[in-house]
């Protein structure tokens, strides 16, 4: 499996592709959105959405030998293609991976402007609580 | 004699300018419109010559910017037909005159058991501070019914009324569906039972003529930022009786007539409502917006507005997968939708990437989108300077965006 900072740089040169036509981009986000696994249903309660983003996110993790593997769901097609990045770049890492990963890629495909203001606080709480999930799997793998 | 449309665009800076490289289209007119030159040059001569407190000053510019000020007010009175400038008082905005209503009226003549009467389709500042009232006083809040139109179902607001009704407060266009209420009709029913009325007039005084004395409102609360004006600054109308019966609000600089620590006598209406140093710029500015409506005329105004509204519906009717929210008889440039199986938010980004200013989500209105059990809408809304080929380019993006989920 390629390392975080290679997945960064292939979504980078993707972006790059792309050029600045925020309406494709838009599109391929949404894309990458219709590619995310399936979110159980089961899974979509309360508990499990992210405080801080404008839309409906659910996100869960679950332990896959010394991984975490990420699952998420959203009800805007934008929103399901950001996480998508998200879980593409951080799904299957080691906790300490997770914890120190630097999120390079989303000031350089720039992210802010093609998202706005307010998304990017929402996947600013996205991240925030993928790096919780990292520290309480930490602990208990520590523990 | 229709409207040249270019020459008025022309007195817009902003519209010029382009948004992701595509010329900028702004259809978010019922959260703000934008600033003709007059409104912003004199918002700049202001602080450029005038700068000056108001009322208490003993030189030259503080005499100027009063009479500005006071012009300001007058002309206000004259938009609205009031009766006399000390029934105009300048607020923050909408939100404040309902919330400064509700602080003295409310405190004063609503009691408990009383019921307050708003409809399903009001904006949260003229929801939230009745609700904080009638907690306050063990009062009632009563919810006028809509129908999947979007119209207060008329006959549900009559048995509402009853000699317990003190107060309705009453949206008179809706900013999330366009609807235009019978607010005359709703005024004289809400009399006969006693009752005082609030018409929350945000979103008609830029498109309906209005005349409180024909209304014969009690109260009438607008923003100048929808009215072509400055934003933060805005009118609460009350009746002359109504406003002298009613306790002032925040304490301090314009509402006093005399102070001692023993007692403090309060000044005339408005001045007693009116505490501390206004918002005098842009006041003095307003007076240029309204300058620029009434040499257009509400009527042309509408008839444009009116135009477009009819062209974008029967355009964007013919998209697969475009739901309309709201097809009252009665409305103003207001086009709330949703496309099938798209969340507005994605759809208000991907007309953003045209350069297609919208407004998407709920509207500051979650009662009425819970009435319609859904989470939002797009919303398009039209002013004075926009134009049939700026509707176009609507009409293409969403029917494109509509056909990634309804082909």
């Amino acid at each position: 499996m390629s390392s975080i900072v290679d997945i960064q740089n292939e979504i980078i040169s993707e972006f790059s592709i792309l050029g600045d036509d925020k309406e494709s981009t838009i599109f391929y986000i949404m894309e990458l959105g219709g590619q995310l696994p399936e979110y159980p249903e089961s899974e979509k309660t309360d508990e499990n959405i992210i405080k801080g983003c404008q839309s409906k996110v659910w996100l869960t993790a679950r332990e896959n030998g010394d991984k975490i593997e990420f699952l998420a769901d959203s009800n805007t097609d934008i929103t399901k293609g950001l996480i998508s990045l998200l879980i593409r770049v951080l799904s299957g890492r080691s906790p300490e991976e997770i914890l120190n990963a630097d999120l390079f890629f989303i000031d350089k495909i720039g992210m802010g402007n093609i998202i706005g203001s307010q998304r990017s606080n929402g996947l600013a709480s996205m991240i925030k609580q993928m790096k919780l999930y990292a520290l309480a799997f930490q602990t208990k793998q520590n523990a | 004699m229709s409207i040249n449309i270019d020459q008025i665009r022309s007195l817009f800076p902003v519209l010029h300018q382009e948004v992701h490289g595509k010329p900028l289209i702004y259809f978010d007119n019922a959260a703000t419109t934008q600033k003709p030159t007059s409104v912003i040059e004199a918002l700049a001569k202001y602080y450029e010559h005038d700068n000056s407190n108001i009322h208490r000053g003993a030189h030259t510019l503080a005499d100027r910017a009063t009479r500005y000020f006071e012009k300001s007010r007058e002309a206000v009175k004259d938009f609205i037909r009031a009766k006399e400038e000390a029934e105009i008082i300048f607020t923050k905005g909408t939100t404040d005159g309902i919330n400064l209503v509700a602080a003295t009226f409310g405190r004063k003549f609503i009691n408990k058991g009383d019921e307050i009467l708003i409809s399903t389709m009001e904006h949260h500042s003229n929801i939230v501070p009745w609700q904080m009232l009638c907690e306050e006083k063990e009062a009632v809040l009563k919810v006028i019914p809509i129908t999947d139109e979007g119209e207060i179902i008329w006959e549900a607001f009559l048995n509402l009324l009853s000699e317990k009704t003190k107060l309705v407060s009453i949206v008179h266009a809706s900013n999330a569906l366009g609807t235009i209420n019978p607010v005359k009709d709703i005024i004289a029913k809400a009399h006969e039972v006693g009752a005082k009325v609030l018409v929350d007039a945000a979103q008609s005084t830029s498109h309906l003529e209005i005349d409180v004395q024909d209304l014969d409102c009690d109260f009438l609360v607008f923003s100048a930022h929808k009215l072509y004006g400055p934003t933060g600054l805005g009118v609460l109308y009350g009746k002359r009786e109504i406003l002298e019966a009613m306790p002032p609000y925040q304490g301090g600089g314009e509402m006093i007539k005399e102070v001692s620590f023993a007692k403090t006598t309060f000044n005339e209406i408005p001045f007693k409502f009116e505490a501390g140093t206004p918002n005098i710029g842009d006041v003095i500015a307003f007076k240029k917006s309204l300058d620029f409506i009434n040499e257009l005329g509400k009527k042309r105004i509408k008839a444009h507005e009116d135009e477009l509204l009819a062209y974008a519906t029967s355009g964007l009717n013919e998209i697969k997968g475009f739901v309309p929210v709201g097809t009252a008889k009665e409305k103003v440039s207001v086009i709330s939708f949703n496309i099938n199986g798209m969340h507005p938010f994605d759809v208000g980004m991907m007309l953003d990437a045209k350069g297609i200013a919208v407004r998407t989500g709920h509207h500051c209105t979650q009662p009425l989108m819970q009435r319609f059990g859904i989470e939002g809408t797009v919303r398009a809304s039209f002013a004075v300077y926009n134009n049939k080929s700026e509707i176009d380019q609507l009409v293409e993006s969403v029917a494109r965006i509509a056909k990634i989920k309804n082909k």
